[in-house]
């Protein structure tokens, strides 16, 4: 039998960082294909290739044995290739019917033909099980698994050949999990291919015929998935030696400086235990989506603490961010543009804003002394830019993340909570932040540091702990891990 | 990195990119204005001493309500409750002059007569107050109810006109005796016999506003603040800055000076309370924040920008009329000149990203 969807060699770059390095991939009608991969691995960039938002560099792309390159996602919709977002991508105002027929709504002559986007829209919910939800229905009422399924309902409408699963279960319960499943299986009998991208083995298992794992942007293997045991596929997930970026100081932990006790969040975390001593960097690990930004923002009072205790050093009560700074606590986003930095403000304005006083008399603050401020952290990170007052959007990544990080230092904070610090930025930056963040533990500062990349965990902490679904497992030494345990703790298959 | 590099390092910047490269190109826009009207108007009409003077006792209501709003709109916020705003003080100056009050012979006595020097000053801090109360309401509108403030002020905008409406019972309120008062914005350069105080009181009361309001804006923990919490109200948050506490402020702050803008408004018309004065102000008063060199996404714009911006209002507008244009001409040239402002702005911003 012929394959249905099938990449060869397909390559993407985003200006000096290529994202795809050569993906093959190929799923045959009425399969489904499991497309594994860490985190960055390059799967959003397949996807948004598959459904023609971006076009690929090189490569091949064929449909059932024709050339396929979508030139923008309406048409990969309409040639048969239809995507189900881990972000549900509906227009929750409008009802179930004018979802599904969204862009393809039937005519008659220039008005919409609701008799026939009704009765089409009645046959796509029976398939996919939603017989009992009315098409009027507007989609906001309906439950984040119902509102999957409208938008599968949607793709079987389309009268799909191949359909895109990315991480469909991160946010359903077990039970809609196993009718998904049985969803999977019926559209599989319908001879509909089906490529599944998830990060956990279990579910790969029970559904998958066949696997594929992405690394770096590049297929590293494919099998059968009941041939293959789950070492190997982890194996193939990470498979990567720590090179040595990684400076690392000796030093010797002090005195507790941070401590939780059964610390829950609203939805994530959930009762959370740690000890963050003086002088070290103790790493989470997991995935994304398992609570690890959720625990930082607790910590750091954006999020609300739903129960449990947080103590720094002698204080426990409810905290604001603002209380955390006076603390001697500071954190760095994850998201370096919507929350981390203030784009339109200068370097100066957003390296200072986290302690601005002292830059003048009583509450004044004097320009010349903001940018005065940052200069010896410009020089000793270092940061590359003209001056001070240049705006914060015209650095690169890596200075604009390096701007965010100093500003912890001009708050001169003893913990530093750093989310995903070097996510996104050149290995020159990287290297640089490695080396910043090794200096700090060994005068004596505490790092509690989230990362996606087990290689900079293993790299740069003293301890780690994995959190998988909002629960953070023990903090063990960094040498009783490895990148296959750590990966297995964080897709549950922890020993 | 040398030593030399490094001093250099804080000091050095490319003047077009920054605050005063900025300010200078409005300031040139505001000559080039008013040379166009300076060489058209005949008889050099447009350039005496008396019509100057009109020019800032003009904009002198549109400045001074433009100090708070450009408050406001650094903080990506919006008060469109400034023209009711600026009519509340009118209405409550008037209404605390026709207080009466019980004379020495027993029978009732108009306040102003009875307190000659205590009656103006209680009305002048009355309307003041009542703006700022008012300012402060939405403030805590805009931060309790989670409100976008567009909807907030849109809503406000009424209920203050309203509440303007009712204190002067729908009727212009004359006060018994003329005050101090009514003579702040009295013409002072072109009377005859040269006045001790060189130019108008209003005119100095946007002199001293505008240097009080660059300093907070500029040199203040709240300045900084309010440009932090409209650039990036997430950044601010996380950086410990007081993002309600501040968003009250500028609310606050746009009642107070709006309120003080309604004693110059209360003088320039005559001394009467007229809860209908300073219809559609508020655009007016947006418009120079937004010529001033304001953004509406927040985090940028000067009280000095502001100035200029009251400023070219006001010459568009006189000038429009000292040529002789019809009104719907005028309307037009300064709509006009609003959005090639922002236009110019945005290539500008552009082209230093």
């Amino acid at each position: 039998m012929g394959f249905r969807l099938e990449m060869l060699g397909v390559q993407r770059s985003f200006g000096a960082t290529k994202a795809l390095r050569g993906v093959t991939l190929s799923v045959q009608p009425g399969e489904v294909m499991a497309l594994v991969g860490e985190n960055g691995a390059g799967k959003s960039t397949l996807m948004k290739i598959l459904s023609g938002a971006i076009p690929p560099d090189s490569g091949e792309m064929r449909l059932d044995g024709a050339p396929y390159l979508p030139p923008n996602p309406l048409h990969a919709r309409k040639t048969g290739v239809a995507m189900i977002y881990q972000e549900l991508a509906l227009a929750p105002h409008l009802s179930v019917m004018e979802n599904i027929m969204l862009g393809i709504e039937p005519k008659r002559g220039p008005l919409i033909n609701w008799r026939e986007t009704r009765s089409r829209s009645v046959a796509a919910l029976e398939e996919v099980g939603l017989d009992h939800v009315a098409p009027e229905t507007p989609v906001r009422r309906l439950s984040i698994a119902q509102q999957q399924l409208v938008e599968i309902a949607r793709a079987v409408a389309l009268e799909c050949r191949v359909l895109v699963l990315d991480e469909p279960t991160s946010s359903l319960t077990a039970r809609d999990i196993e009718k998904l499943f049985a969803l999977i299986r019926r559209l599989k009998a319908k001879g509909i291919s089906i490529i599944y991208i998830s990060h956990f083995l279990e579910e790969v298992r029970a559904i998958s015929d066949r696997f594929t794992v992405l690394r770096d942007g590049e297929t590293v293997g494919t099998g059968i998935t009941t041939e293959v045991p789950d070492e190997q596929i982890i194996a193939m997930m990470v498979g990567r030696d720590v090179d040595d970026l990684y400076p690392r100081s000796s030093r010797t932990p002090g005195a507790v400086v941070l401590e939780l006790e059964d610390v829950s969040g609203i939805s994530k975390p959930s009762s959370v235990a740690l000890q963050l001593r003086r002088g070290e960097i103790l790493g989470i690990s997991g995935l994304v989506g398992a609570g690890r930004t959720e625990l930082l923002r607790c910590i750091f009072g954006l999020n609300a603490v739903a129960s449990g205790k947080i103590r720094v050093g002698t204080f426990s009560g409810t905290a604001t961010p603002g209380k955390r700074w006076a603390q001697g606590i500071g954190l760095v986003s994850e998201d370096r543009k919507t929350e981390g930095l203030a784009l339109g403000l200068s370097i100066a304005e957003n390296l200072t804003l986290s302690k601005l006083s002292g830059l003048g008399p009583w509450r004044f603050v004097l320009p010349s002394r903001q940018r005065a401020a940052c200069v010896p952290w410009i020089k000793r990170i270092p940061i590359k830019c003209h001056s001070p007052a240049q705006r914060i959007s015209a650095l690169s990544g890596g200075n604009q993340q390096k701007v965010a990080i100093a500003r912890l230092l001009h708050a001169d904070v003893d913990v530093l909570l750093l989310d995903e610090p070097t996510r996104g930025i050149d290995v020159g930056s990287k290297a640089q932040i490695y080396q910043l963040i090794d200096d700090l533990a060994a005068q004596g500062k505490a790092v509690l540091m989230i990362s996606s990349y087990i290689p900079e965990l293993l790299g740069t902490c003293d301890r780690i702990a994995v959190m998988s679904r909002g629960r953070l497992g023990p903090a063990r030494d960094r040498d009783q891990w490895d990148e296959r345990r750590l990966m297995a703790a964080a897709i549950g298959q922890d020993s | 990195m040398t030593e030399k590099a490094d001093s250099s390092l804080a000091r050095k910047s490319n003047l077009l990119n920054t605050n005063w490269g900025n300010i200078l190109g409005r300031f040139i826009a505001l000559i080039v204005v008013f040379s166009f009207f300076a060489i058209l108007v005949e008889d050099g009409k447009f350039y005496t001493v008396r019509n100057l003077e009109n020019i800032l006792r003009q904009s002198c209501v549109y400045a001074t309500a433009g100090l708070g709003m450009t408050m406001v709109i650094i903080a990506a916020g919006i008060d469109l409750s400034a023209g009711s705003l600026i009519a509340l003080s009118v209405v409550v100056v008037a209404w605390v002059l026709n207080i009466n009050v019980t004379g020495p012979d027993g029978e009732p006595l108009s306040i102003v007569l009875a307190h000659p020097t205590a009656a103006p000053l209680i009305a002048v801090l009355a309307g003041i107050l009542a703006s700022t109360l008012a300012g402060l309401a939405n403030g805590l509108m805009v931060v309790g109810l989670r409100l976008v403030p567009f909807i907030v002020t849109l809503g406000t905008m009424g209920m203050i006109r309203g509440l303007g409406k009712g204190i002067a019972e729908e009727r212009d309120i004359y006060p018994p005796e003329e005050t101090w008062i009514n003579s702040i914005m009295d013409p002072t350069l072109s009377r005859a016999g040269h006045n001790w105080q060189i130019l108008p009181t209003g005119v100095w009361i946007v002199i001293f506003g505008v240097v009080v309001a660059s300093l907070l804006l500029r040199y203040t923990r709240r300045g900084r603040h309010i440009f932090a919490v409209g650039s990036n109200e997430e950044t601010a948050r996380l950086c410990g800055v007081p993002v309600n506490r501040t968003k009250l402020f500028v609310y606050t702050a746009s009642g107070f000076f709006c309120g003080v803008a309604g004693l110059m408004q209360f003088s320039y018309i005559g001394g009467i309370g007229q809860p209908t004065t300073a219809v559609m102000y508020e655009l007016f008063v947006i418009a120079a924040v937004i010529i001033g060199g304001a953004s509406f996404n927040g985090g940028e714009g000067s009280i000095i920008g502001t100035l200029i911006g009251a400023l070219t209002i006001t010459i568009l507008y006189m000038g429009g009329q000292q040529m002789g244009w019809p009104k719907w001409v005028q309307e037009m040239v300064i709509g006009g000149i609003i959005i090639i402002a922002v236009a110019i702005d945005r290539l500008r911003h552009r082209k230093a990203v």
